[in-house]
């Protein structure tokens, strides 16, 4: 989230789209009811579904299943052509006023550059222009057409209230009532926050959609103002903490990136990523990448690490390209993988097209399943009937189990969606033999080092060098492991300002990233978590609640990163002055006595600047503002653009009927044997889509009694129309098919799924919850993602899960 | 529980009355359910289950989201889940949670025949004290709201406690704490009240014309009451009953017909005692003897 839970509760206006934040947030969700409560906040809920969340909200309006772009598009366009933008703020704080480039074009569909063997663009004409003297040139007055707001205005001018209409199947009047009470919050006193999830990512477009998202609060000004923000709901708990440790294939901790096999040498490596300020008296903070990556070399390999050689830089994998979910499994599934370790995750029930997950799986020779639970994926090898219909005769892999605890079963630190890294303690003793994570961990790790001290190897060297300082070897405790993350300073830090004065002192614990070197005397195992472990102790176990400015800023609940500031970007909750906008929201403001920025928040920005310097809000950005061109960063192209999902039921983009190349991403990555895979519509001709219910968490708690008794079996939800064509009642067997396989379900036929009139025509979409599988308390279920495609998001990989094709009968 | 330690204020099948020593005025409370806030999570089935330790059983899903379908002997609270179009085009997903509302005057209490097995404390609260249910089914019979369930493991009755056990050390229910929104509350039925005409200007003011608190007078009041959107229709939310009251049945049976009953019983006796003092035992005919 860029704002934080408990600032919900100070919103005017919450939109959840792309996510269903009552149904799988029902505690944060009490924010939204404080808001309702004591601001008479409205809501908003856009969703293919009627869900928990519209039951409680003030409006619903149905969207079909993959068209969010289609639809926030939309609302750009509202907001410019009814000028119902929050002026001061987008001059000042975005690119609005910057030129693009002149190579740079857009053609029914496809932007310059585009490669379709490989299905990627050159984005080199995807860029600003620079003058000069290296920044970029920018017209004030907002007339050259090639600024980016006259660019914008031409883009979205396309998606008109007919047009969403007839792509989304939401009706005119529905669309533009959203759009009018959206647009009442541009006003500076008015704040909306948008909250969303799994709606939004699980799509081939689903990065582009959350931009769109994006765009639409920088137009209103909702960026950085409490009450505001763009709010994703993280869903497992830990994945906030997953994605800020770089546990993701392509990254490292704290948002840096793995080089890449082209990136051998050293300082180029570092240069790309330091960005220079593109625009004058900007920040640019990623330009201190060097001393967040020294820092964290260090972490790893300590002394092994020196200028000399780089800090261990060639020990790095360098990638060829991604090692997402999806490559592996494909990977997997050409025989080139031999053994698999699967902690803490069910991949035969999580991820897309079970068939090659398990047929991927059966071409192991090990996998090892560290899990406090029996999962499927480790009983992939198992036939379970009709719910796992394998030959285990077939199968050569051999699988261990290692047992682990489970989070109430441990010590350590959570970091929640608001970025608020929460330290809890263990409560219960784990059963039977299970471990925890890091022991389980360690055992491996240290054997494995052993067999390299023992029989040497292909490149030991940076196994046999890894740190492991800890009292316990064979057990790293949470704390060892947490102070190491925070840093400390591995010989005196000193002012460099005045060299003299020391501020930390060899062996102390860092009170955050400012402190952090790139000469090697700092330790540090993820930047943005730096401060949170310092000499005053272990922030993260703090429990003060006290909340002295009412608007929910407890800066002593917890540590939040980065540096504790709980609403990211808040410079721009301020006018260019330093005055807020809203002095009933306050959260920082210009003190010019003292010389610093302070109030209810710790200033996400420098302290001590003062606003005429005119740094801008936006300080990990080389331009200093926000971008609403994203020049090369997205794989589709600056602007978002709708494209329907990889399997739709339209046999073209309405945007661009003539244009198969633009009919669905086309920079996403589809495996060359999976193209076959998919479904088209004259066969398949439903809408449909995955989902998460309130009474279970995945494939976890179908294992506990309560969850089972209160949603005991495997449903799907048909709309009324779509159940009397095809004679279905409620609580009938039903078989939904995908051109990857089926599930047989009950059918709870609702009036909260509608049909809706897309392009002329009806469509039927079909729900399915996820949560049932062979294994639990549950009664046995298919699992669901038999029918979902393998292929995703082009610039994360996240599977599509929320948009593809079926057909249903009744059993 | 000791009775000696709880304030009662009446029991089933009862006539000698219950201790009262204590000052009047035991503050009447209530649990508050704005079914507005509710998002149907079943946090409070959950909760309840884990409280009462219950468990009831896994069982099968019928094409709706009700789990499970219905109060038992081990669910003593249930979601249900009712779609409604109230206005044209304007679907609404009224989610109510189910269980004992807790009636100021009990039709379960006054139907029951067992002494003591129902008991109703000063502060409101109807608890069943199982040791002496018989399992006759009547407090079913007697309840507007079709809320007690037989055991078939023990034959007794259960049903939502509103926790009298925590509420008894100044504890709120189980199902209050909980509530992850806030929909269900408890205090004072004074209070509840006040909270409820809160919520009720803010429904009124988002459109909902006819928002009101459901607190029936045909059972006295209750204290377990709702916030509805639509006051004025609770059928809507799962056949809500729009005015409940103690079917006139049980009335009848444990009203005038008593004393009717006690009165046939005095005549009966009256008048076998009259005709023995004047017509005599039945005295057998000497010919009648002869087989």
């Amino acid at each position: 989230m860029t704002n934080h839970w408990v600032d919900i509760k100070n919103t005017d206006l919450v939109l959840i789209m792309g996510g269903n934040a009552a149904e799988a947030h029902p505690c944060g969700f009490k924010w939204v009811t404080e808001a309702k409560a004591h601001r008479k906040a409205r809501l908003i809920v856009v969703d293919p579904r009627f869900t928990r969340s519209a039951a409680v909200s003030d409006y619903y309006a149905p969207i079909r299943a993959g068209t969010d772009i289609a639809f926030l598009g939309g609302v750009i366009n509202y907001l410019l052509s009814n000028d119902k933008i929050h002026h001061e703020y987008v001059k000042t704080y975005t690119d609005f006023s910057f030129l693009v480039k002149d190579e740079f074009a857009f053609n029914d569909g496809l932007y310059s550059g585009y490669n379709p063997e490989k299905r990627s663009y050159d984005k080199s004409t995807w860029g600003y222009q620079v003058g000069a003297d290296g920044y970029v040139v920018t017209d004030p007055t907002l007339q050259n057409p090639r600024c980016v707001y006259q660019m914008m205005k031409a883009h979205y001018v396309r998606y008109t209230p007919d047009v969403v209409s007839s792509i989304c199947g939401t009706p005119k009047e529905a669309f533009l009532k959203v759009c009018e009470m959206i647009a009442g919050t541009a006003a500076p006193n008015k704040a909306m926050t948008i909250m969303y999830a799994l709606g939004w990512t699980q799509h081939s477009q689903g990065s582009q959609m959350i931009r769109t998202g994006a765009m639409v609060q920088l137009l209103l000004g909702n960026i950085g103002a409490a009450g505001g923000g763009m709010n994703a709901l993280r869903g497992h708990s830990n994945i906030q903490g997953l994605t800020d440790l770089g546990l993701l294939s392509n990254l490292l901790p704290g948002y840096m990136s793995l080089p890449g096999d082209v990136e051998q040498d050293y300082a180029t490596y570092i240069e790309k990523r330091a960005f220079k300020p593109l625009r004058p008296g900007q920040l640019s903070y990623w330009q201190n990448y060097g001393k967040f990556f020294v820092s964290n070399m260090k972490a790893w390999w300590g002394d092994a690490a020196t200028a000399e050689n780089n800090w261990c830089y060639d020990w790095l994998p360098k990638l060829d390209k991604g090692y997402d979910l999806l490559q592996v499994f494909e990977n997997m599934n050409q025989g080139k993988v031999n053994g698999y370790i699967c902690q803490g995750f069910n991949p035969l029930a999580s991820a897309p097209c079970k068939v090659k997950v398990s047929g991927s799986l059966a071409k192991l020779k090990f996998l090892v399943i560290i899990d406090p639970l029996a999962t499927e994926t480790s009983e992939f090898w198992q036939n379970h009937g009709e719910y796992n219909d394998v030959d285990p005769a077939k199968i050569q892999t051999e699988v261990f189990r290692l047992p682990s605890t489970c989070f109430a079963e441990e010590d350590g630190s959570l970091v929640s969606s608001s970025r608020v890294l929460q330290w809890h303690w263990k409560a219960a003793e784990p059963p039977g033999d299970a471990k925890g994570d890091q022991e389980i961990m360690a055992g491996i790790f240290l054997r494995l080092r052993d067999l390299y001290k023992k029989g040497g190897g292909a490149f030991p060297d940076p196994i046999l060098n890894l740190t492991w300082k800890h009292r316990q070897p064979e057990a790293p405790s949470p704390e060892e492991l947490a102070k190491e993350y925070s840093g400390k300073a591995l010989k005196d830090v000193t002012d460099p300002k005045d060299p003299a004065k020391v501020l930390v002192k060899a062996g102390e614990q860092l009170n955050g990233f400012a402190e952090l070197r790139d000469d090697g005397s700092t330790s540090c195992g993820c930047w943005i978590f730096s401060g949170a472990w310092s000499e005053k102790g272990n922030l993260m176990a703090r429990r003060d609640n006290s909340d002295p400015y009412g608007i929910g800023q407890t800066l002593n609940w917890a540590f939040a990163w980065p540096a504790n500031r709980r609403v990211l970007y808040n410079r721009a909750s301020c006018d260019p002055s330093g005055k807020p906008y809203d002095p009933t929201r306050k959260l920082i403001a210009w003190d010019a006595a003292s010389g610093k920025w302070g109030g209810a928040d710790i200033p996400d920005f420098k302290p001590d600047s003062p606003p005429e310097d005119g740094m801008n809000p936006f300080i990990m950005n080389p331009e200093g503002v926000a971008r609403f061109f994203a020049v090369d960063k997205m794989a589709e192209g600056p602007f978002p653009e709708h494209y329907e999902p990889m399997e739709s039921p339209l046999a073209n983009n309405p945007m661009h009927p003539k244009n198969e190349m633009a009919r669905a991403n086309p920079a996403a990555r589809v495996f060359k044997e999976d193209w076959a895979s998919f479904g088209k519509p004259d066969q398949f001709p439903y809408v449909g889509t995955t989902y998460r219910l309130t009474e279970h968490f995945h494939f976890w708690t179908k294992h506990a009694r309560l969850n089972a008794i209160i949603q005991p079996e495997q449903f799907v939800e048909i709309g009324e129309d779509l159940a009397k064509e095809k004679g279905i009642k409620d609580g009938d067997h039903v078989r939904v098919r995908s051109k990857r396989g089926f599930i047989v379900a009950v059918a709870v036929v609702t009036k909260r799924v509608r049909t809706l009139d897309v392009e002329g025509r009806k469509v039927h979409t079909v729900g399915m919850p996820i949560h049932w599988g062979f294994m639990g308390l549950t009664k046995n279920g298919y699992i669901t993602n038999t029918l979902t495609p393998f292929v995703g998001d082009a610039n994360t990989q996240t599977p599509e899960f929320k948009a593809f094709l079926v057909n249903i009968e009744k059993v | 529980m000791a009775l000696q330690s709880l304030d009662i204020k009446a029991r089933s099948a009862t006539t000698t009355p219950s201790p009262h020593v204590r000052i009047e005025g035991a503050i009447p409370v209530a649990k508050l359910i704005d079914i507005s806030k509710c998002i149907g999570c079943k946090a409070c089935q959950v909760a309840c289950m884990e409280w009462n330790d219950l468990r009831d059983e896994v069982g099968t899903n019928v094409g709706v989201y009700d789990n499970p379908r219905d109060l038992t002997d081990q669910s003593w609270t249930v979601m249900r889940f009712s779609e409604v179009e109230v206005e044209q085009g304007r679907l609404e997903w009224l989610i109510r949670k189910d269980g004992c509302m807790h009636c100021a005057d009990p039709g379960c209490l006054k139907a029951c025949p067992s002494p003591g097995a129902i008991v109703q404390y000063s502060n409101g609260i109807v608890d069943f004290h199982e040791e002496n249910c018989i399992g006759c089914g009547y407090c079913i019979t007697g309840c507007p709201f079709n809320i007690p369930r037989i055991s078939k493991k023990d034959n007794k009755a259960y049903k939502c406690t509103l926790c009298s056990d925590r509420v008894g050390v100044g504890l709120e229910p189980a199902c209050v704490k909980t509530c992850p929104t806030g929909a269900i509350v408890f205090g004072s039925k004074v209070d509840m009240i006040h909270h409820a005409e809160g919520r009720i200007t803010d429904l009124k003011e988002r459109g909902y014309s006819n928002a009101a608190l459901y607190d029936p007078k045909g059972v006295g009041g209750t204290h377990v009451m709702y916030v509805l959107q639509h006051g004025d229709k609770p059928e809507l939310y799962a056949n809500l009953p729009k005015d409940p009251n103690i079917s006139p049945l049980v009335s009848l049976w444990k009203g005038v017909t008593k004393p009717l009953m006690n009165l046939g019983l005095g005549l009966a006796v009256f008048a076998g005692f009259f005709h023995y003092v004047t017509a005599g035992p039945k005295e057998v005919e000497e010919e009648e003897k002869t087989d």
